[in-house]
């Protein structure tokens, strides 16, 4: 099986401190009414590790797609 | 793993704050506690009360992420900056940041939105105009000029008072404000003095904008809560408002201040940044990281943790010390250089976790601007005087330079 990997966020985690989209803004927004983490898109890129790593409340996780479909 | 309360002397002869030997530098002591003691007793100097310094980067990051880490001013155990009397700190309405969850997330949730990466850039512009308009200023003097008094206050000032909607003439107000509540050598009577003085502030301002709305902050803050399910009251927006003042007006500015001065102690690095401006970013992070000028987050554990082997019982507060982890060898070796190739970005001068502040991104925009600006219009810049003679905040909340003449 050909296993992809995705990002998954949890808003309820979020505390919208922006540091993703700084980090990405390709695959990570903010929802203009809370704040609080939207994707864009849910393949990472190269900057994805570095916007993993900025948020303050681990709230970006990558999980293989499987993994996430189980989240959905 | 160790039983503290049982290893130790009872007497302990490190008090919090320490006192910087060096403006630029940690105090000594942080590196040997981190060493010898990473749970380590201390006094707190204005209240006498027990605490538990932490100055390794593991716990301190630990304990930032933790949600058995309270941050509840009220909890019994909390260690307050200056003496208050229990009856009155069950009276204060305390900022969210001295708040837990669900009460912290309900109060951060109404503000977020102003601050979002998207915002933060729509600012950059204004920013600039205004940095630009403090430099024309400054080159239309005849130096020395202090860069406190000309820029490192004016910008965020002006910009923050734009930004909430406040009235520019209310500057002075709004920074006698920021200097006594973060001044631990203020005295109880004249904290409590400026607190009352704020509230009634805030509160007539609050009012203005619920009664006639602007296009700014804190009308869209009062306009929000009208809107939220879990409607806050009026202290509620008052603290709020008093926060985000407090923040901007006396962190910013000694931050642009002392990192100026570490800059012009640091020609490489400016002719670093005026060659290559994308650099300008990582200097910052390096700038936040190294100087680490608002130092110490407190926390009590309401149940008993762990933390390089020492156990800590509930209920025993901790000071996580942000500047010690930042100089954490582990993790930025040979922390006492000043290195902007370094990678600095895991560094906590803003803190972690569900408190990070809010306004960090705005404050790295800021500061970006601020020193890419000033050493690309006065390349020559120096300062007037020998760093040993500039006077500093001692004991303070938040560390800076009180002025920093220079020339050009």
């Amino acid at each position: 099986m050909v296993t992809a990997t995705r990002v998954v966020v949890d808003r309820e985690t979020c505390v919208g401190s922006g540091n993703c989209v700084f980090a990405e803004p390709r695959v990570f927004d903010q929802d203009e009414v809370d704040g609080r983490v939207v994707l864009r898109a849910d393949t990472p890129s190269a900057l994805t590790a570095k916007a993993v790593a900025g948020c303050p409340v681990r709230a970006i996780t990558l999980v293989d797609a499987a993994q996430a479909l189980g989240h959905a | 793993m160790t039983d503290l309360i049982d290893s130790r002397e009872p007497t302990a002869a490190v008090q919090f704050p320490m006192t910087r030997t060096c403006p630029m530098h940690m105090p000594p002591q942080y590196a040997e506690l981190r060493d010898e003691q990473p749970v380590a007793e201390a006094t707190m100097r204005m209240t006498g009360a027990r605490a538990l310094l932490l100055t390794r980067h593991a716990d301190v990051k630990k304990v930032l992420n933790d949600k058995a880490m309270s941050s509840d001013a009220k909890r019994p155990g909390y260690l307050h900056q200056i003496p208050i009397p229990e009856e009155i700190i069950q009276f204060i309405k305390f900022p969210f940041v001295a708040m837990d969850a669900p009460e912290h997330t309900a109060r951060r949730r109404l503000v977020i939105p102003e601050f979002t990466a998207k915002r933060v850039q729509a600012l950059r512009p204004r920013m600039q105009e205004i940095v630009d308009e403090r430099i024309d200023a400054i080159l239309a003097m005849d130096g020395p000029v202090d860069l406190v008094r000309e820029l490192a206050a004016p910008v965020p000032s002006l910009f923050f008072c734009e930004l909430l909607g406040a009235d520019p003439a209310d500057i002075d107000t709004f920074r006698r404000f920021a200097e006594v509540t973060t001044n631990r050598d203020a005295g109880p009577e004249e904290t409590n003095a400026v607190f009352a003085e704020m509230e009634t502030f805030f509160g007539g301002l609050i009012r203005q904008k619920a009664a006639d709305p602007g296009d700014d902050l804190l009308s869209r803050l009062v306009a929000r809560n009208e809107e939220s399910e879990e409607k806050l009251d009026h202290d509620d927006l008052v603290a709020i408002a008093r926060t985000l003042i407090i923040a901007a007006f006396d962190a910013t500015t000694k931050m642009i201040s002392l990192g100026a001065l570490t800059l012009l102690e640091h020609p490489e690095a400016v002719d670093e940044i005026l060659r290559d401006p994308s650099s300008t970013g990582k200097a910052v992070d390096e700038l936040l990281r190294y100087l680490s000028v608002l130092d110490g987050s407190v926390r009590v554990p309401t149940e008993d943790v762990e933390l390089s082997g020492v156990r800590i019982p509930a209920g025993q507060g901790v000071v996580a010390l942000n500047g010690a982890a930042n100089w954490d060898p582990e993790v930025f070796p040979e922390p006492e250089k000043f290195d902007i190739h370094r990678d600095a970005s895991e560094h906590l001068a803003f803190g972690s976790g569900a408190h990070q502040c809010l306004g960090a991104n705005l404050a790295r925009v800021q500061l970006e601007i601020i020193y890419s600006t000033l050493f690309t219009r006065i390349p020559t810049l120096k300062l007037a005087v020998p760093v040993d003679d500039l006077p500093f905040t001692e004991g303070g909340h938040v560390h800076g330079p009180y002025e920093v003449p220079v020339t050009w």
